[in-house]
């Protein structure tokens, strides 16, 4: 009873605050989306339910900037995301990874100027060095060269590149990663052959 | 000046040709190639044909009116072009409604010349063989403040809201990517593929990247506003098509605009 006393308080306070001057944040947020949504229009695959958001884009659009994502709040978020991961029924997590290397190198996919026909890339060498061969990649992301050579070939870390490049959010609340899998941007067998370019001890990653 | 564009010309295709074949590990000598037409050009940018022809617009009778645009207010009182893009975005009591360089021209097309908001909004960017008003138009009015300091107030309630609205957009994560303008341009010295992202967030980049748009796109033979710029990243975040100046798009250019405050315009650029 006393704490929620507490609470209640200061809740009220803002509430006022916010009423008298510029709108409080929740308010903010509901403005904006509006905004957006009447400032778009759907072009091809890129419908307005683009600007909606799931659960790890809103808590992620919110602590921004000097708003620091609590813990629990980060643990939480990257719980209900490995839920989401889905491996392959079969167990087999490996493809092959010359195929792995052309899909790295695409950055086609998902924008409305593309053809939804064809299959997306993964666009990873966007944000990672991958290979010697390759100079031309982004810096977004940690450089992935020599990535299974480094954290070993076995079962449990191919595991984990196939969750993460499933689900970035999983395994880090609020990467600015994509989440290949669960967005549905590349497929079962697409993301098989990412990973054989991650693991594979003949793939130019790893050497 | 003349022989300045021949050699342009020239360039441009090579450059064009360069660039066409998308190819990231060309992107190094597409850069290099870009550094060598910048020298051959001197102090000379295409841009300036966008300008001339911009100025011929501004004074030209057009519309169901038959006026002018030259009583325009764009933000510094009726018929002053010098410095006006330097205030903008800002609030605008006549429209009550806070408006960025281009929506201003939308308004000023509707409120002196006659045409509907549809007619003023309907061609806003350039393509190949078509050439539109509105590229003209903001190159003209956005060369008469280069060299001037940014300075938007941002100061009255709509102002001050725009900002914020913008603010949040900026970090509205969504689509399929799960993508905002900050993925790309929230931290110091990334770059995607070989291309340098500014962090917009950083008063240093935000000036520099602010004060360089509408730029000559070499890869496209255009002028491209900032309106533009903003279209085509909303693209590659995957989001739908971001209407010409629509709230949101103003709003996002507040934002950006007031944290370039204190830097020196100099555009129309030229970018790669
Ligand atoms: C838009 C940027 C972006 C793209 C595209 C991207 N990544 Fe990442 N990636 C990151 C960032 C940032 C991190 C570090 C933060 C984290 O762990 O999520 C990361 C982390 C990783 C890690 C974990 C590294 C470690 O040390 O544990 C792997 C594996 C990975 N990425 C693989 C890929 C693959 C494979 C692709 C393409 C299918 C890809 N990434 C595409 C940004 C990106
Ligand atoms: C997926 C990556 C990505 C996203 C998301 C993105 N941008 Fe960009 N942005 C780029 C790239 C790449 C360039 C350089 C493009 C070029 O020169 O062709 C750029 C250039 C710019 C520039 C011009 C910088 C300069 O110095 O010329 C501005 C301003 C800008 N972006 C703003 C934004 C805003 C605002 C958003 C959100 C609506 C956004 N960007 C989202 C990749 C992105």
């Amino acid at each position: 009873m006393k704490t929620m006393k507490m609470i209640a308080i200061p809740a009220a306070v803002l509430a006022l605050a916010g009423c008298a001057t510029t709108p409080g944040p929740d308010e903010l947020r509901t403005n904006a989306i509006a905004m957006m949504k009447a400032s778009f229009k759907e072009r091809g695959q890129a419908k307005l339910d683009r600007i909606d958001q799931d659960d790890m884009q809103r808590l992620c659009s919110e602590y921004v900037g000097e708003k620091v994502m609590p813990k629990e709040i980060a643990q939480s978020l990257e719980k209900a995301q490995q839920a989401l991961i889905k491996y392959p029924a079969d167990g087999k997590l490996l493809g092959d990874w010359k195929l792995g290397e052309r899909i790295a190198q695409s950055g086609v996919g998902k924008q409305y100027s593309d053809d939804p026909k064809k299959p997306a890339g993964g666009n990873c060498y966007a944000c990672h060095q991958l290979t010697k061969e390759e100079v031309s990649y982004g810096t977004i992301g940690p450089s992935l060269y020599n990535f299974a050579k480094v954290r070993g070939y076995g079962e449990q870390i191919q595991r984990y590149a196939y969750g993460k490049v499933y689900n970035s959010q999983a395994f880090s609340a609020c990467s600015s990663m994509p989440r290949f899998g669960h967005a549905g941007i590349l497929t079962e067998e697409q993301l098989r052959h990412v990973v054989a370019l991650l693991m594979s001890p003949d793939s130019p990653v790893n050497k | 000046m003349r022989k300045n564009l021949q050699v342009a010309a020239r360039a441009v295709l090579a450059v064009a040709a360069l660039a066409a074949t998308g190819v990231a590990a060309q992107q190094k000598s597409a850069i290099e190639e870009i550094e060598r037409y910048r020298a051959a050009l001197g102090d000379g940018n295409p841009a300036e044909l966008w300008e001339a022809r911009g100025d011929a617009l501004w004074k030209e009778k057009r519309g169901p009116k038959n006026a002018s645009l030259e009583q325009c207010d764009l933000g510094l009182g009726p018929g002053v072009v010098r410095g006006a893009y330097t205030v903008l975005p800002k609030y605008f009591a006549d429209t009550n409604k806070v408006e960025d360089l281009e929506s201003r021209l939308v308004s000023c097309m509707v409120m002196l010349q006659g045409f509907t908001p549809e007619q003023a909004k309907k061609d806003p960017y350039g393509g190949p063989g078509k050439k539109v008003a509105m590229d003209a138009l903001v190159a003209f009015v956005t060369s008469e403040s280069r060299g001037l300091p940014m300075k938007v107030a941002g100061t009255h309630p709509k102002e001050v809201e725009a900002y914020e609205l913008g603010r949040q957009i900026f970090f509205h994560r969504g689509g399929p990517y799960d993508f905002s303008c900050a993925t790309c341009h929230g931290v110091n010295n990334q770059r995607i593929r070989l291309q340098d992202l500014p962090n917009l967030l950083n008063p240093r980049d935000a000036k520099k990247a602010y004060t360089a748009w509408p730029a000559y796109r070499v890869s496209q033979g255009e002028v491209r506003s900032f309106q533009w710029r903003l279209l085509d990243c909303f693209r590659q975040q995957r989001f739908p098509e971001l209407e010409f100046v629509s709230p949101a798009s103003v709003a996002l250019t507040m934002f950006l605009a007031k944290n370039s405050n204190g830097g020196t315009f100099d555009a129309p650029s030229i970018k790669r």
